[in-house]
């Protein structure tokens, strides 16, 4: 983001104006955006220097990285934005190493005719975001594109942080004997855009449970550093994570589905949808794999957090040569938790 | 939700199937059909089987409406998708089938085509209305359950003077399949299965009551219990069949009195006949031309037919090679029983319309129950 200008003879029109094409153009246009809509929503001192970069200080030791691309619709919906989830998004996935995050990138690609006030309140969501979870947003680009080259706004985000010495979390080191918890409830996120694109809000109060897990797991890496496995259960949801850790870590697992903690309002919508809860996205949970000597400590702590109260024990991992995520059933049977195939479709019987 | 969750208690499951042990006669085979997908999802979703004796065996029917279409009228919607000016509207579940000739709704869209997935008839014909100088064609499967809708967006359409809203009428009906399935061979084949009694359609006999099963249950001296979808309702469904077996009687019982009575739904049937009539006879994918088993839109309602509005003739077509939907489809094989289960045929790479929708056979088996298997 290049150096502040005041160069523009008039505010924008937040309330009415529209992004043209001007505004990505590299002139004072967007310069104006920049100074009015983004340096204020993100207001830090790496940034306010103006430089086409950030430059910070970083103690010695590993860091972590992530990126990702927010293409979502619609990019309002109950619970928070697309900007607020682009914040939460890679903070997560960074989190998810135990490193404490520091650092995000915002890149933004707008659809020409994007209503300038949508895009304040996603900056300013993002804003919020960010310092909420201690996170400083040192970087960004905003590129504007002909209408119908994208879907109103596209935004991606890379995370930066630092691992604490001493801690080795990957979906590798899952262990036969180690046990799988959870943080919270499952299919909230998903439930709730899907419920809001199939015009079924009326029936149900759901939220996103987007948020941003770093002080969470700061908790939890400092009760129990010997922790093997982290990872925020997004797009697939619970059943895509854990059969990715499987296939990582050359294990099986076994689930108790009644221990499975899933909103009351999730399972219906999920009935009138013909979802799975175990296969739709959440944005707020993690699980966490520990040896089973810890688990308990480990419970104990994420349920003092209020992301983690209602945090549970889940299953086992097991030896099996096969990779199966299997699931004891509610009433007694057994099945396999599958990834999805294709995309999630309603029932038509 | 707390009306579900009674029928989706460990203990009251646990508690019906002690029952189901006690009383199954060690000394005899219990060999009993779910006709509907939706009965086979939910006992491969909430393992069932692990709870039944050995000699209670559930067989796969029918009642998948995505895997008994047959390919030569999902050919017909591909080449109708394939029009200018056209947008086919259709379930998600329809556009991963594969067609004949590697072709399915997804590549034709990929290709250009303009498919667009809809969770209703009516939000195909709100399609419609808003895309004035294209055809709207939707593209109707089910039974007895989805026909109603369709029945009563033909009509709005019809009252809102629509000209560019069709449908393609794939309905078709249970009873008709029921009696090839318990009658024995519609297609000529020897292999169909002998099913000692019917674990009878839930959302269907909501629609058509459980009157039109005494008809089948006098001729074939077969016991019928309709079922809820819930995996409670399934393990008193099969309760209640074994206990006619035992008892040697052959009836229609009703497991879901919460919602199914004996005349069904009259408004819902009313719609149906309205709008629809008989087709003499219809292909199915397994079954074989069964007479009397599908519905057509009637003249009154010409204009809305997209078959006769865009002319497309039907022929027929072979699916892969040694796929085995159609004796899945009819209960004669397991999915395992195929060669391609598994290995050529997965959910991701599809070859029958069994593995497709979530409602087949082979779909439930490999999504659900694949531990099963005997690893390879």
């Amino acid at each position: 983001m290049n150096a502040p200008s005041r160069v523009a003879a008039r505010r924008l029109d937040l309330a009415n104006g529209r992004v043209d094409l001007t505004y990505g153009a590299g002139g004072r246009a967007m310069q104006q955006l920049i100074d009015e809509v983004f340096r204020p929503a993100f207001d830090n001192p790496i940034l306010a220097r103006g430089d086409d970069h950030g430059v910070f200080h970083v103690s010695a030791g590993r860091m972590a990285m992530s990126t990702d691309s927010f293409v979502i619709s619609p990019l309002f919906f109950p619970g928070g934005n697309i900007g607020s989830l682009a914040v939460h998004g890679s903070i997560n996935d960074v989190a998810m190493s135990g490193a404490r995050v520091l650092y995000l990138s915002a890149g933004f690609i707008i659809e020409e005719g994007f209503p300038l006030g949508d895009l304040a309140r996603i900056a300013h969501a993002m804003g919020t975001a960010a310092r909420a979870a201690g996170v400083a947003i040192v970087a960004g680009d905003t590129k504007v594109v002909e209408r119908g080259k994208a879907d109103g706004l596209f935004i991606n985000t890379t995370g930066l942080g630092i691992v604490p010495p001493g801690i080795e979390i990957s979906g590798d080191r899952a262990r036969p004997g180690d046990l799988v918890l959870i943080s919270g409830s499952m299919g909230d996120h998903g439930v709730a855009i899907m419920a809001h694109r199939a015009g079924l809000e009326y029936e149900t109060t759901l939220e996103s449970d987007s948020a941003a897990l770093n002080s969470l797991v700061a908790t939890m890496v400092d009760a129990v550093p010997g922790i093997r496995v982290l990872r925020d259960p997004t797009r697939g949801g619970l059943a895509a994570a854990l059969n990715e850790i499987c296939n990582q870590s050359d294990v099986g697992m076994l689930l108790d589905e009644a221990a499975v903690p899933v909103n009351p309002d999730v399972l219906g919508a999920c009935e009138l949808l013909g979802l799975d809860p175990l296969n739709v996205a959440n944005e707020g949970k993690l699980i966490a794999i520990a040896p089973a000597a810890e688990a308990g400590r480990l419970l104990g702590r994420m349920r003092g957090h209020p992301l983690g109260c209602n945090a549970a024990v889940i299953g086992e991992v097991t030896a099996d040569p096969s990779r199966f995520v299997r699931m004891a059933t509610r009433i007694g049977g057994e099945r396999i938790v599958d990834w999805l195939a294709g995309e999630q479709l309603p029932r038509i019987c | 939700m707390k009306h579900l969750d009674e029928y989706r208690d460990g203990d009251t499951a646990r508690r019906v199937a002690a029952a189901i042990h006690r009383e199954a006669d060690p000394d005899r085979r219990y060999r009993l059909m779910e006709f509907c997908g939706g009965h086979t999802h939910t006992i491969f979703r909430y393992g069932i089987e692990d709870l039944l004796p050995a000699n209670v065996e559930m067989v796969h029917g029918p009642g998948c409406p995505v895997c008994v279409l047959p390919i030569g009228r999902l050919d017909m919607a591909i080449r109708m998708a394939r029009r200018d000016g056209v947008i086919l509207a259709s379930y998600g579940d329809m556009l991963r089938v594969p067609g004949s000739k590697g072709q399915s709704l997804m590549k034709a869209k990929a290709e250009g085509a303009d498919v667009r997935m809809v969770y209703s008839t009516m939000d195909a014909m709100r399609l419609a209305e808003t895309s004035t100088g294209r055809q709207v064609i939707f593209f109707a499967i089910g039974f007895e359950t989805t026909t109603p809708p369709t029945a009563l967006a033909i009509e709005a359409a019809s009252s809102k003077g629509l000209t560019n809203f069709s449908v393609f009428c794939n309905h078709v009906l249970t009873p008709p399949a029921l009696g090839a399935v318990l009658g024995g061979p519609a297609t000529g084949d020897a292999d169909v299965v002998a099913i000692d009694g019917v674990v009878g359609p839930a959302h269907v006999s909501v629609v058509i009551g459980s009157r039109p099963y005494e008809a089948f249950v006098a001729q074939y001296r077969k016991p019928v219990a309709i079922s809820g979808f819930e995996p409670v309702d399934v393990l008193q469904s099969i309760l209640m069949l074994v206990r006619q077996l035992n008892e040697g009687r052959a009836e229609v019982e009703n497991q879901y009195i919460r919602a199914v009575t004996r005349d069904g739904n009259g408004r819902a049937r009313q719609a149906m006949a309205r709008v629809f009539e008989v087709r003499p006879a219809f292909e199915w994918r397994g079954l074989g031309s069964i007479p009397y088993s599908a519905l057509r839109i009637r003249d009154v309602f010409a204009a809305f037919d997209a078959e006769r509005r865009f002319e497309e003739p039907y022929v027929a077509a072979e699916g892969v090679k040694s796929c085995e939907c159609p004796a899945i489809l009819r209960g004669a094989k397991k999915p395992t029983d195929c060669k391609l289960f598994g290995h050529a045929c997965t959910p991701e790479t599809p070859l029958g319309s069994c593995m497709v929708s979530s409602e087949g056979a082979c779909a439930a088996y490999y999504t659900y129950g694949r531990m099963r298997e005997p690893a390879a």
